[in-house]
């Protein structure tokens, strides 16, 4: 039989499958009060680690807040943050590897700056200077950095999940002891290039971690207008996939789950998909007002589930930090992320030169021509192109 | 040098580069043990394995997704979407992603070891949805170069040249001619450069240009031609994009006359393009106004395939009107 796959019994009755036929359970370690649940098991983590989670976390509040603040000013185009789904995120990012590949969406740069990117580049891409590794190419959040294994973001909505496929069995290919995670929205989840992507990954044997921050909006629809599923989580046995939900809001529970998904994937070279259930306490983006379709008193109740204090709370329970020290990181990187602000804001604009570079490996005749006769014309009229007049 | 239809010489040409470059893979849908629908990856899954060569789900944005993915982490990656017609699906990988990978990352990232092999064209009695020439839809994206072979020996050393180009290629295959051109090809890997154009015939009255399948419906204009004492110039473009202005526009200045054909339809095709480039290059040199015979504005028709078709005789007739003007 060409469907051996199966080995379904049979019955001779109708009778249909419905969405909760699928029971998914939700991984729960750490409770609200910074302890852990009695039965629950802790991930590996130390002293060190926990204090690089937490620090990761406080610094992308700080950023959140003060490029939030950046951008309403209007010295910034843009900008989203990840408040509310920081666990989510530096969770999953803390059971990897450093060679492991991450692809993102867009919201996680909490992933690129537990890997190490620094306050200045952080502000050389959102203002698009001339030390942006971007070039000035994207909109400000869109990082990427070869050196981190942090694929740069695209706008598009879930190119990234397919070419996460590929990317792991190029690791695979390659025998590197590593895997590739893939983050994107429940939103994401809509598109073709999930499903594309996670059956591909399953057929080929990707070693990929496929992580769905399933944070309740995607810009203003709410996730009853985006699936009526049992989550994400459901598609993944339909995928002959390993599958997990965890609460995305415990920071725990969610290294816990990733940790053993790692390890799984790549003994297995298989792919893993997560779903962690969480809330996008902030807007979509600086361009949206979330009070246009939710309610204050919804966020209010998420505020209570928030998974920065929780951890810290856990922390402080373990003796590895006290409140002052907390207060103090929050100063810290508030002065540091003002100051290399004002420094980035500053830096010059990359040169007019840049415009024809890496359209090619090596620039076309046609492009050489262009950026010619551009150049005569803006010399002719200078003051109508005053970012790159003085600089040609 | 051994002689061979086109498909052999893609195959030999995947083969060799599969053989020299480790990192290489070949995917697609059918592509594996059973060699594609028409055969052009045969046996390189028993010669290479199954992690190097084959089969995909059936998913073409999927197919060009992973890819993406494998190339922008150090891979070869030739991928074939199964039919040209089929790869709009894959458009927004190919466009939005493909494309600008190194732009976008600021070089950070790239995708420049990626081929995607098509078949394109009719002639075949495919009706419309295996007969499409949708290569105007690339030529008009930065960051992609498109090729387009017309015989055995162009195949080879171009998809060689486009395998181990540093950029994104589409590589399409008139598949009219896959098994109806059969010709001479050099032994062992050589490569055509990529973005030059090569003048077939010498002419004096008149240039023609074009690519791929068309390129023996020109010859056949041109010898019918040549019964009328008339002079052409014969240039196969060979890569759409970037294109060879130069090579061209040398043309055009030396017979003042230019004389475009293609399979896609006339408007919005590729044809347009360089018809407002060259009179831009060669104003004072054209003794007639740019002729372009292309395929109608209509969806590429099954049964009236001929009357379609931009045919040698149709080709005749725009030549003998170019010269009359």
């Amino acid at each position: 039989m060409s469907n051996a796959k199966t080995n379904a019994e049979t019955v001779h009755r109708v009778s249909f499958l419905d969405k909760n036929s699928i029971a998914i359970p939700i991984l729960k370690v750490l409770q609200a009060d910074g302890t852990t649940y009695e039965s629950a098991v802790l991930p590996v983590i130390d002293e060190a680690l926990a204090k690089k989670i937490h620090d990761t976390c406080v610094f992308t509040r700080v950023l959140d807040e003060r490029m939030l603040g950046a951008q309403r000013q209007g010295r910034i185009s843009f900008y989203m943050t990840c408040t509310g789904e920081e666990a989510s995120i530096v969770g999953s990012t803390a059971a990897l590897d450093d060679g492991d590949v991450i692809l993102a969406q867009y919201r996680e740069h909490a992933a690129i700056r537990y890997r190490g990117f620094t306050t200045e580049q952080f502000m050389n891409q959102m203002f698009s200077n001339e030390k942006d590794l971007g070039k000035g190419r994207q909109m400000p959040i869109h990082y990427g950095s070869q050196a981190l294994n942090y694929q740069t973001i695209s706008s598009p909505l879930a190119t990234q999940i397919p070419q996460a496929t590929g990317v792991a069995y190029s690791l695979k290919m390659q025998k590197k002891r590593n895997i590739a995670i893939c983050y994107f929205g429940e939103g994401a989840a809509s598109e073709g290039d999930f499903h594309a992507g996670l059956n591909m990954a399953a057929v080929l044997n990707s070693p990929v971690i496929f992580f769905c921050r399933n944070n309740g909006y995607a810009i203003s629809t709410p996730t009853e207008e985006q699936f009526s599923g049992n989550g994400i989580a459901s598609r993944g046995p339909g995928y002959g996939m390993h599958t997990i939900r965890v609460d995305g809001n415990d920071m725990l529970a969610v290294l816990a789950a990733t940790q053993q998904a790692r390890a799984y994937a790549l003994d297995n070279n298989k792919p893993v998909l997560i779903e962690a259930m969480t809330y996008r306490l902030g807007a979509h983006s600086s361009s949206d007002d979330p009070s246009g379709y939710r309610s204050k008193d919804e966020e209010a109740k998420w505020q209570q589930h928030d998974p920065v204090k929780r951890f810290k709370l856990w922390m402080i329970n373990k003796g590895w930090l006290n409140e002052k020290e907390d207060a103090e990181l929050y100063v810290k990187y508030r002065e540091e992320v003002l100051a290399e602000l004002k420094v980035a804001e500053k830096i010059p604009l990359p040169h007019l030169d840049e415009l024809i570079q890496d359209v090619y490996d090596k620039p076309t005749p046609i492009l050489e021509k262009q950026l010619a006769d551009l150049k005569t014309h803006i010399k002719k009229y200078p003051e109508a192109y005053p970012k790159s007049a003085g600089r040609i | 040098m051994a002689e061979m239809n086109m498909l052999q010489a893609i195959n030999e040409a995947l083969s060799s580069e599969m053989e020299a470059d480790k990192k290489m893979m070949v995917f697609g849908e059918d592509v594996g043990h059973f060699g594609g629908v028409f055969r052009a990856t045969s046996g390189l899954q028993e010669k290479f394995g199954r992690d190097r060569c084959f089969n995909t789900p059936l998913t073409e944005q999927g197919i060009a997704g992973f890819a993406n993915g494998l190339a922008s982490n150090g891979m070869t990656a030739v991928a074939e979407i199964q039919f040209a017609d089929y790869i709009f699906p894959a458009i927004d990988q190919i466009v939005n992603e493909s494309a600008k990978f190194r732009y976008r990352s600021g070089n950070e990232f790239d995708v420049g070891g990626l081929t995607f092999r098509t078949p394109y064209g009719g002639g075949i009695a495919g009706g419309h949805y295996h007969s499409q020439s949708p290569e105007a839809y690339f030529t008009q994206t930065p960051g992609l170069k498109v090729v387009i072979p017309r015989n055995p020996e162009q195949a080879k050393g171009l998809l060689i040249a486009s395998i181990r180009d540093k950029n994104p290629v589409i590589f399409f295959e008139p598949k009219r001619l896959y098994r109806a051109s059969v010709g001479e090809v050099r032994d062992g890997d050589f490569v055509i450069e990529l973005g030059k154009a090569e003048v077939v015939r010498q002419g004096t009255d008149i240039t023609l240009l074009g690519w791929g399948a068309q390129m023996e419906i020109l010859e056949s204009a041109a010898d019918m031609a040549a019964k009328k004492g008339i002079s052409c110039e014969v240039i196969d473009l060979r890569t759409l994009s970037p294109w060879d202005v130069d090579t061209v526009a040398a043309s055009v200045k030396k017979t003042g006359r230019l004389l475009i054909n293609h399979e896609a339809p006339l408007t919005g095709g590729f044809a347009g393009e360089i018809a407002a480039t060259i009179q831009e290059e060669c104003f004072l040199y054209l003794e007639s106004p740019i002729a372009r015979v292309c395929g109608l504005d209509t969806p590429y028709p099954l049964i009236h395939e001929k009357e379609y078709m931009p045919d040698a005789l149709k080709t005749f007739e725009a030549i003998k009107a170019s010269v009359k003007f």
